[in-house]
């Protein structure tokens, strides 16, 4: 159930373009592989969703892309600095998986680590657009790392179960190859537990709640972002 | 009374929200199933959010037989928010509330796609819902009107028993490329940019009518909740602020307390209907306001600052006790003036100023 708790901000370090945040975890509970949390992004009227990334003892650590104002404002934050935090929420990865490749893409590595943990730290793949980017690999130790132009979905052998997050094209890439695979999909999100219906997307053909259903849904699931002003059509639905 | 706004909670996947309100209003329900508008539907703005939701819904038939049970469970009282395209829509959903026991009170939302905020069009679909339920109305409008006083005294005589104050407001976001960032181009506008309009809308509607209030508009803390009492609002709805703060409700109830305390008033209640010049500070002059009902925030029976005993006798239920005074009504014929001002009701309406 969601409950916001004020958590102080204990480390901010600087991971290639991205900041890895680290919180006080006082009384909450890291969650699953694939949950997120809402952060409250200092002078900004709504939370943003991220991913656990890692749960040192004690800690709840984020990492974070500064794409807008409220990743901006919540990459300038500093030890001491105090954030509400609401979490954590949605579904995660499920971690039943017998041959696990984890795909990161970009940013997409967040959740990996946490993840990896929990999996015992499986086999993985991340590609980044630069090699700055790529930085962020030393989050996730003895990761194959590709950089543009060459695709993480090059060279995935079968026979595995995947469990990915990363950009649009590269999830629906996956879906449309491996429709078992677990995907962690992204909305825009004001609430992030269901009361708000603004995360909705097209899952199994109906608008629901990404927030709700996901974030981590399997490939045949394959969310729609229903065109918008320049939003590609998905495929699906442009066949149907 | 704290409630949520409508549309800005979903009392199934958060009970526990929903349980630290004194009643629950469910998002606006339609005649039938609507799947809402294309994504992206919301939009942050400087000072709020814009959203496009759609009215997106179960349908009443679904809503009824299966959220409504599920809800009723929940231990807190339940008030429906009613939209519709024409007032037989509006008026069956009534009348298909009408015998659930549990169901606390109605709020119609007027500001529905296609629904004229018209004082006529309103006063008729509250006159059609009048007709077809005992449960306590309420008539939900938005500021966008030009004279909100004038729509609040026509549903007021259509017999609304109370106003819940104030729905969104249009506008448009753009993003960097200056396109629309919402799918629908345009969207509702909420958060703390709508509170001067709410306290505006709740002030002038109050004056007019005098009506009990529901109170919302960018309410994000106790004070705010504050303002709107002293505007003259009965009781608050959370709405924006839920989705940055799930536990809004019990933080904006404790700040509420020292927000009068501030303000120096004794207690919140005493803080109702401050703003109007008619009423006096409590204590000043050595004796309290003309006000015996306290808000209800403010729990309170009255409606209006000069309520007189007809009024009390039909007064507001609250959702916590009410209902027992809901069910004593009679259903009344449509358009039956018998609850207009120019009925008996009409002393407890007088501007109190
Ligand atoms: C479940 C979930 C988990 C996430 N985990 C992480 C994470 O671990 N690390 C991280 O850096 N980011 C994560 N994100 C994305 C992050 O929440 C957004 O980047 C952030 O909300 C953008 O806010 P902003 O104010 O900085 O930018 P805005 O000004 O809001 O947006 C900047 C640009 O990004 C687009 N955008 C904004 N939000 C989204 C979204 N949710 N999906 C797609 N496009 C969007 C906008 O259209 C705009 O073009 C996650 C998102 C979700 C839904
Ligand atoms: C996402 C969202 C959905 C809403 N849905 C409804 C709705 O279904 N029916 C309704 O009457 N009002 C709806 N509203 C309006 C709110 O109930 C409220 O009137 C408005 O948001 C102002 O209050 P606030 O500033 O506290 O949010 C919605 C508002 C938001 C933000
Ligand atoms: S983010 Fe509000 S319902 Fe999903």
């Amino acid at each position: 159930m969601p409950r916001a708790h004020r958590r102080r901000v204990v480390g901010a370090e600087r991971v290639g373009p991205y900041t890895l945040l680290r919180l006080d975890r006082g009384p909450l509970d890291p969650g699953a592989p694939g949950q997120f949390f809402m952060l409250e992004a200092p002078g900004r009227p709504l939370p943003r969703p991220f991913s656990l990334c890692l749960a040192p003892p004690g800690e709840l650590a984020f990492l974070i892309e500064p794409v807008g104002p409220g990743t901006e404002a919540l990459c300038a934050l500093e030890p001491g600095d105090e954030i509400r935090v609401v979490g954590p929420l949605g579904r995660g990865y499920r971690l039943d998986v017998a041959r696990p490749l984890l795909v990161g893409g970009g940013i997409g590595i967040a959740p990996l680590p946490w993840l990896s943990q929990a999996l015992g730290r499986p086999p993985a793949v991340l590609g980044f657009r630069t090699a700055a980017h790529a930085e962020a690999a030393a989050l996730l130790p003895g990761a194959e790392v590709v950089v543009d132009p060459v695709l993480v979905t090059d060279g995935i052998p079968s026979g595995l179960d995947l469990l990915a997050c990363g950009p649009e094209p590269m999830l629906r890439a996956l879906a449309a190859r491996w429709p078992e695979a677990q995907l962690a999909w992204e909305a825009p999100m004001a609430c992030g537990y269901g009361a708000c219906y603004g995360c909705a997307v097209r899952i199994d053909g109906e608008l629901k709640r990404l927030c709700v259903e996901g974030p981590v849904l399997s490939g045949h699931r394959l969310v729609c972002h229903v065109p918008g002003p320049g939003r590609e059509t998905c495929p699906k639905e442009a066949a149907a | 009374m704290l409630l949520n706004a409508s549309g800005c909670l979903d009392a199934l996947a958060a009970p526990d929200v929903a349980r630290q309100l004194d009643a629950f209003v469910t998002k606006t329900i339609t005649p039938l199933p609507r799947e809402g508008n294309a994504p992206p539907r919301i939009a942050e703005t400087a000072h709020g959010m814009l959203n496009a939701i759609g009215l997106a819904n179960p349908g009443r038939e679904r809503f009824l037989a299966e959220q409504l049970p599920r809800l009723l469970e929940l231990g807190v009282p339940v008030w429906v928010s009613v939209g519709g395209f024409c007032a037989a829509d509006y008026a069956e959903t009534c009348a298909a509330l009408d015998g659930v026991d549990g169901v606390a009170a109605v709020e119609l939302n007027l500001s529905c796609p296609n629904v004229d905020e018209a004082a006529d069009s309103a006063a008729e679909i509250v006159a059609a819902c009048r007709a077809a339920t005992r449960l306590s109305l309420y008539a939900k409008l938005s500021a966008a009107h030009p004279d909100v006083a004038a729509v609040a005294r026509a549903v007021a005589q259509a017999g609304a028993d109370g106003l819940s104050l104030v729905n969104t407001l249009r506008g448009i976001a753009l993003d960097r490329a200056l396109r629309p960032v919402l799918a629908r181009g345009s969207g509702g506008l909420s958060g703390p940019s709508l509170k001067p309009l709410a306290l505006s809308a709740v002030h002038a509607c109050y004056a007019a009518t005098g009506l009990p209030i529901v109170g919302m508009g960018g309410v994000q803390t106790g004070r705010d909740a504050l303002e709107l009492l002293a505007c003259g609002a009965r009781d608050v709805a959370l709405g924006t602020v839920l989705f940055a703060d799930p536990d809004a409700p019990r933080r904006v109830r404790a700040e509420l307390h020292d927000a009068a305390a501030e303000a120096g008033v004794a207690s919140p209640e005493d803080a109702f209907a401050l703003a109007h010049a008619s009423r006096k500070r409590p204590g000043k002059d050595g004796k309290r306001p003309s006000l015996n009902a306290p808000g209800a925030l403010v729990r309170s029976a009255g409606r209006g600052p000069l309520e007189d005993a007809s009024a009390r006798a039909r007064s507001l239920p609250r959702p916590a006790h009410g209902r027992a005074q809901a069910r004593e009504r009679r259903p009344r014929p449509a358009g039956a003036a018998e609850e207009g001002p120019q009925g008996g009701q009409g002393s407890d309406r007088a501007d109190p100023r």
